[in-house]
């Protein structure tokens, strides 16, 4: 049973069945990364351009060095060095990069949905790195493998996401895999950032404190506050946020005594996390990288058709 | 051009008209209606047996685009589509390149229609200058160019004060104010109806509430200030409870509503599909009923389409980027007809909203077949089938929602002034 989508844009696309062979194709990329030499020449011959429209270092990095490892070649593309700062459109653009025939667009974009517009223009694979509001899919594939390390399944896990939902694609595609997987979410956010009839996305309770959200949970995930939102209308400052819905070693005692704690990065210490929290036992963020570059190999791999040996 | 248009069922609202009648036409008026009329010297004959014979249609909200912005589209092509849908009159936005904020704008959108157009169009001026919401325009000198009313369609006139004076300016020149009730700070940076759809489609929301609260300001300003007023394409339960409310109170409040507001729900923007992006964003089911229940109890007046024609390089865009507005005059009988259909309103009641009740808000003298009226008049056949396909449409723009999509139900004939200048 092979994998049948030709683009991975949203987990909300994808079946049960279709994130489990995607994580499961990642446990099995996680040897080759730990070998002295890390490459094997399964995407040989294949090129993939990083489009990428918003800043990033991490995600762009993790799918620069996935795409090495199987031995693809990568071009890296951000706006300040493109046509974009000239005024061309997306359509424009992906047109000129599909004529230099790449197997796969990677894309971030700023535009919720930018991705479906592009595959209505491009012939080759289109994997989201981010779009807008909207979805993260190797980031939430990143998040269900670091959880399933640890408790070897995803089914009747209490997880907790606690922040800015209404802004987060990294919540929606969370989310989005994690109820379909059997987890049971738990959003707390001040009601400025909890976007309306949120809990219609699947097994998903919103909370009215962070305190009910976090409780006897098996995972917390901790979303990054935009400092910017500081100020305005959706929070009166990073002090009030702290102390409502940071995460400190104090609160993270009505987790689960063994629950681990997860944040998509980068980090605010001090404001939704504190240091000693970033830094404790139970943090698994440097895992989540670290399965970040299996997930995208993964993700490459199917997305080109193929088959494990 | 003499015509006799025999055996269709004539409905006039206007004169409690429904029967299988005759209508004779004589040098473009409309000369009398009855059984087994002679026809007329030279008088060329319509068979309009099972077809619907009504007051040519009135969509007093549309965007025709010229001057200054005629690659979406021009007064002859938006004319030519608004006869295609049955359409013999339509009533302008000022959102036109310069802005119909004086004379000379507004004579030139009059002396083209009548050169070259389709339709009679009658234009509705700005309420400020530029539709920057600053200065009041020149209402009486617009009122004498031929301004139907004022509006600052798809840029609300935030400041309260300043509305409030237009109300009452406006009410001294005897010209109609129409308000897009849109409250900007809440609106904000939204592309779509907040709600679950958006949540799921991670879209910046467009809360209800503000239009209820745009509407709810004006529609006091218009009681404090004793004077009309008429809310463009209202959309939501809230404020059809405001609208209806006042109107109980005797407030001189009208409004419209548009065929996608009673049609669709936000789930068409599913797929991030920009052809159900518009201002007002398409709301939510619960929405949609109230529509229908406001079209019903007699709280919203008038079927207007809000024809926003937009390129398609405007459309074929990311989601946030794709203007706002869709093409509605060749699609807006069909699915008002369904309101017939699914017994929401009655085939008069239904041709009270697209004609007659449009032409006395605006003080024209159409929407009736009354002898001695200007015949305009639409031929509608209620059966015929057809598929909304950009090659078909008239307009310049293709930016409609149903395309594909199986339609029953059009205009057979559309007559201007007794000329024949739409036949399917």
């Amino acid at each position: 049973m092979g994998f049948k989508h030709k683009d991975i844009i949203a987990l909300r696309d994808l079946t049960k069945e279709d994130m489990e062979l995607l994580l499961s194709t990642a446990e099995s990329m996680r040897e080759i990364n730990s070998r002295d030499i890390k490459k094997v020449p399964t995407l040989r011959g294949k090129t993939i351009i990083n489009l990428f429209y918003e800043a990033s270092t991490r995600t762009r990095t993790s799918f620069e060095i996935a795409a090495k490892r199987l031995s693809a070649d990568t071009v890296n593309i951000s706006p300040s060095t493109s046509s974009a700062t000239k005024g061309e459109t997306l359509a424009d653009t992906a047109l000129n990069l599909l004529s230099m025939k790449p197997d796969i667009i990677v894309m971030r974009h700023a535009v919720s949905g930018a991705h479906y517009f592009l595959t209505q223009k491009v012939s080759c694979s289109v994997i989201n790195a981010g779009d807008g509001a909207h979805e993260h899919p190797s980031q939430g594939l990143l998040d269900m493998l670091t959880i399933k390390d640890k408790y070897g399944r995803l089914d009747g896990l209490k997880v907790a996401i606690v922040g800015d939902i209404t802004h987060s694609r990294v919540a929606r595609s969370d989310i989005q895999g994690l109820t379909k997987m059997g987890s049971h979410v738990f959003l707390a956010g001040p009601p400025t950032m909890v976007p309306p009839a949120v809990e219609r996305l699947g097994n998903v309770t919103a909370c009215a404190t962070m305190k009910e959200a976090i409780q006897d949970a098996d995972v917390v995930i901790m979303l990054r506050i935009q400092q910017e939102r500081q100020g305005k209308t959706l929070m009166p400052n990073a002090r009030e946020y702290s102390r409502y819905f940071g995460l400190n070693p104090e609160n993270l005692k009505l987790a689960k005594p063994d629950a681990i704690v997860m944040h998509p990065g980068p980090i605010n210490r001090g404001v939704e996390m504190s240091s000693y929290v970033v830094d404790g036992p139970r943090s698994h963020v440097l895992k989540q990288v670290e399965n970040g570059v299996a997930v995208r190999m993964a993700m490459l791999y199917h997305v080109c058709g193929g088959e494990l040996e | 051009m003499n015509l006799l248009i025999r055996n269709g069922r004539v409905i006039d609202p206007s004169q409690g008209i429904d029967d299988t009648l005759d209508v004779a036409v004589e040098n473009g008026l409309v000369k009398e209606i009855g059984k087994g009329l002679k026809a007329p010297a030279g008088a060329e004959t319509i068979d309009a047996a099972g077809n619907y014979v009504v007051p040519g249609l009135v969509d007093m909200h549309v965007h025709l685009r010229d001057p200054g912005l005629e690659y979406k589209e021009d007064i002859v092509s938006g004319t030519r589509a608004a006869a295609a849908g049955g359409f013999t009159s339509v009533a302008c936005m000022p959102n036109t390149k310069p802005v119909i904020d004086n004379k000379a704008v507004a004579s030139y959108i009059i002396a083209k229609s009548r050169a070259e157009g389709f339709a009679n169009v009658f234009p509705i001026g700005s309420i400020t200058y530029g539709s920057n919401g600053e200065r009041l325009a020149e209402m009486g000198e617009l009122k004498e160019s031929g301004c139907v009313a004022v509006s600052d369609d798809g840029r609300p006139v935030v400041n309260a004060e300043l509305m409030r004076r237009a109300l009452e300016y406006a009410r001294g020149m005897g010209i109609l104010v129409i308000s897009h009730a849109e409250d900007l700070s809440l609106v904000g940076e939204g592309v779509m109806n907040e709600g679950f759809t958006s949540t799921e489609l991670g879209l910046k929301g467009i809360p209800s509430v503000a239009e209820d609260i745009a509407t709810a300001r004006d529609v006091m300003l218009a009681e404090y200030t004793r004077s009309p007023l008429h809310i463009a394409h209202v959309s939501t339960r809230g404020s059809l409870r405001i609208i209806r409310e006042a109107k109980g109170r005797g407030v001189q409040v009208t409004c419209e509503t548009a065929p996608h507001y009673f049609s669709l729900t936000d789930d068409a923007v599913r797929g991030y599909n920009t052809n159900a992006k518009m201002n007002p964003p398409l709301r939510e089911a619960d929405d949609v009923a109230a529509v229908k229940e406001a079209l019903k109890d007699g709280t919203i007046d008038a079927i207007a389409t809000d024809h926003a024609p937009h390129h398609i390089d405007e459309k074929d865009v990311e989601f946030n980027v794709a203007m706002n507005g869709i093409v509605g005059l060749e699609t807006s009988l069909p699915l008002s007809l369904k309101l017939v259909e699914e017994k929401v309103l009655t085939l008069p009641q239904l041709i009270e909203k697209m004609a007659c009740k449009p032409a006395s808000i605006l003080g024209i003298d159409r929407g009736t077949l009354k002898a001695g009226a200007v015949a305009d008049i639409t031929v509608i056949d209620p059966a015929v089938e057809w598929t909304v396909a950009a090659e078909n449409l008239a307009s310049k723009s293709k930016n409609s929602p149903w395309l594909g999509e199986k339609m029953k139900g059009g205009a057979a004939y559309t007559i201007l002034g007794g000329k024949i200048v739409y036949k399917r």
